[in-house]
């Protein structure tokens, strides 16, 4: 509690830069990542983020400082070379783009981890920290680093702001962006830079072997929240702030932890409550839809069987008991019970001495139920050529979802029918 | 039966297209004149779409080349506009309709300029002339096919162009789109404008274009729908594939044998 009150005081200067930096790149790198995924190439920031390994090291062992902005050229360089890689094993073999991902991933990591190992062994004193590329360190986001690493991220977010037009079309219909004269290869290039630059900023606080949940995951939650691109790209880009403040504070808190998992593991919570709770795509919204579906279905069979008994006997009246109802449908019956009293109270139904009676517009509820089973009938016999005596099936099932202007074509179609194919009138 | 025109709209000259070395499409060679309602018609894998797509500079080419106002494809973008199949992109994009119609001004905006209201009034007028207005801050994800269709093709009346290209615009979609598609082309068409689709139902071919192409892997017939589309040209193109042209196609790609020699 103490630390927690401490960190989020930001009386301490470093505190507020560290903050300051982790928010700034996850947030450059999630607004990135949008484009990523809508591109389809999410795979791809995965492998630019294990090939800037190499490009670290090198650039350490070149120059011998860990001056970030060296590190940055020689993350970036390398980064780049391995989506060159990319492209060139895909179109002039016959490898297919996901294998080659997975090659070019590994091999630049296996470079990489090679590199760091024999640097470590140096004892070359400047090298201590190096290690924290692999799996991020929020706390040492300060000073110098922080200014080389925010300046890139405000780049990025420049960029998307200025191309955020062509980077869409880009996404959408790149083959549409051709006809209409944009420069399409110049704006891949365009995106793939971003993408190497969000990964190259983002290694500092969440290292190389995380970094492409940073790029990737936050787009993900947020496009389960929205249908506006905008909307999405400023939501995954407060994901990803978030997920960095969090990040921030357990690497302030436990400077042994390494900050990488921490954050992915944040970020990874929030997109699977996005899954679950998203309105529309979520998970809880289906089986929400789903259930009143049913209960609708249960509602409406339960009006059917009382206009029917009212048909059957000439007599719509007269009340039922609960008894006459399920010796005619087989609804479990505490089921049945629950919606008769539910009907009730939505005004559809009355009760009298524990008979059931239809209302008016209980009653009128019921017939179309009945006259939609009949129409849809009708119409699979004369238009599917099925039997009569297979239709009752689906009609059983359609009969719930024909909308009031679907009913009137049916209804057009059918030339205004009396009779269903068992000869029965319609209602 | 290839019938050439005087100051042609489009050109296509000598054009052979391979995919993976294999030729698709065998030297193509005709013009269209300027103000017709042209059909390309032929089976399945007669590279109705390649050529489409080839005129469009969305392919290499092995050789040939392609005019259009007797100039390179290069120098007329603004003057051409391409309605891609509908199933090329994924619509579970996140934009609205409206967003969609509005990408078809990009082209004469340019880069970094943000949409102006002008524009915005076009993509609204384009949306009006398919029958879509009322769908306008509809999510594209929620579109049946035949409203996809008629999205696309506001796109590209957007974009204000005098030749059209469009890739199978009648695939998949319901009659009463079918018909509002035809008669928006039929107007285009009376304003002079030159609009070229791709076509796979041999039955309303000949109500709905003037001009036909027939294709099959190469150039069968090209030339006013009267007198092209008869009984002997049709048995030509869907009579099944040349086989020696096949064959020698299986053997330029298994080779790795250029379909031209290099100049």
């Amino acid at each position: 509690m103490q630390d927690f009150l401490e960190f989020f005081s930001f009386t301490d200067a470093n505190i507020r830069y560290v903050t300051l930096g982790s928010v700034l790149l996850a947030a450059s790198s999630a607004v990135v990542g949008c484009f990523t995924l809508l591109r389809k190439r999410a795979l791809v920031g995965d492998a630019v983020a294990h090939a800037v390994l190499p490009g670290v090291c090198l650039a350490f062992i070149l120059s011998g400082t860990k001056n970030p902005f060296i590190l940055l050229i020689g993350a970036f360089v390398t980064g780049w070379l391995s989506l060159v890689v990319i492209d060139y094993i895909t179109s002039r073999s016959r490898i297919k783009e996901d294998t080659a991902i997975g090659l070019v991933l590994s091999v630049f990591f296996g470079i990489g981890i090679l590199l760091l190992t024999s640097i470590q062994q140096t004892g070359n004193a400047a090298q201590s920290g190096l290690d924290k590329f692999l799996f991020g360190s929020a706390a040492s986001l300060i000073g110098g680093d922080l200014i080389a690493f925010g300046v890139v991220a405000v780049l990025l977010l420049v960029a998307v702001v200025l191309f955020y037009k062509e980077l869409t079309l880009l996404c959408f219909d790149q083959a549409y962006a051709r006809t209409i004269g944009f420069p399409v290869r110049g704006l891949e290039l365009l995106l793939t830079t971003l993408t190497v630059f969000a990964v190259v900023v983002g290694i500092q606080a969440v290292g190389v072997v995380l970094m492409a949940a940073m790029l990737i995951t936050p787009a993900a939650a947020a496009r389960f929240w929205t249908e506006n691109l905008k909307v999405m790209l400023v939501l995954a880009a407060l994901i990803g702030a978030f997920s960095g403040i969090a990040g921030a504070f357990v690497s302030y808190t436990a400077p042994s932890m390494p900050t990488g998992p921490w954050i992915v593991l944040i970020v990874s919570m929030i997109a699977i409550l996005s899954f679950a709770l998203a309105p529309g795509r979520g998970w809880v919204a289906r089986i929400m839809r789903q259930r009143r579906n049913k209960t609708r279905i249960l509602e409406e069979n339960l009006l059917k069987l009382l206009y029917q008994l009212g048909e059957l006997r000439q007599d719509y009246g007269s009340g039922r008991s609960l008894e006459d109802l399920l010796e005619r449908r087989n609804i479990p019956k505490k089921e049945a019970l629950g919606g008769l009293q539910k009907l009730k109270r939505q005004g559809y139904l009355r009760n009298e001495d524990s008979r059931w009676l239809l209302t008016p517009e209980g009653e009128k509820r019921g017939r179309r139920v009945v006259r939609l089973h009949r129409l849809w009938e009708l119409y699979l016999t004369q238009y599917l050529n099925l039997a009569s005596d297979h239709v009752h099936e689906d009609a059983e099932t359609i009969e719930h979802i024909i909308t009031p202007e679907l009913e009137q074509r049916l209804v057009e179609e059918l030339n205004y029918p009396d009779l269903d194919p068992h000869s029965t009138r319609i209602p | 039966m290839i019938f050439q025109v005087e100051n042609p709209v489009v050109e296509v000259h000598d054009l052979t297209v391979s995919y993976d070395r294999k030729p698709v499409l065998w030297g193509i060679d005709l013009t269209l004149p300027a103000g017709a309602l042209v059909g390309v018609i032929g089976p399945n894998g007669a590279g109705k779409s390649t050529l489409i797509k080839a005129m469009m500079n969305l392919l290499p080419v092995s050789s040939g080349y392609v005019r259009i106002f007797d100039q390179p494809l290069k120098q007329v973008y603004s003057r051409i506009s391409y309605v891609p199949q509908r199933e090329s992109v994924d619509w579970d994009f996140p934009a609205s309709v409206f967003d969609v119609v509005l990408m078809g001004r990009y082209g004469q905006l340019g880069l970094f300029k943000r949409p102006r209201k002008a524009d915005k009034d076009a993509a609204m007028d384009a949306l009006e002339k398919v029958g879509m207005q009322s769908f306008a801050n509809r999510q594209i994800s929620q579109l049946s096919g035949g409203q996809q269709q008629r999205v696309f093709l506001a796109r590209a009346l957007a974009q204000n162009a005098d030749v059209y290209f469009m890739d199978e615009p009648f695939a998949g979609v319901d009659i009463a789109t079918e018909t509002a598609i035809i008669q928006l082309l039929r107007l285009m068409r009376d304003e002079g404008k030159t609009v070229i689709v791709v076509h796979h139902d041999l039955q309303s071919a000949s109500d709905y274009f003037d001009w036909v192409v027939l294709l099959n892997m190469r150039l069968v017939a090209s030339g006013p729908t009267e007198q092209v589309l008869n009984q002997e040209l049709l048995e030509q193109t869907y009579g099944g594939k040349l086989t020696v042209l096949s064959k020698v196609g299986d053997l330029l790609r298994k080779q790795e044998f250029p379909a031209r020699e290099k100049s």
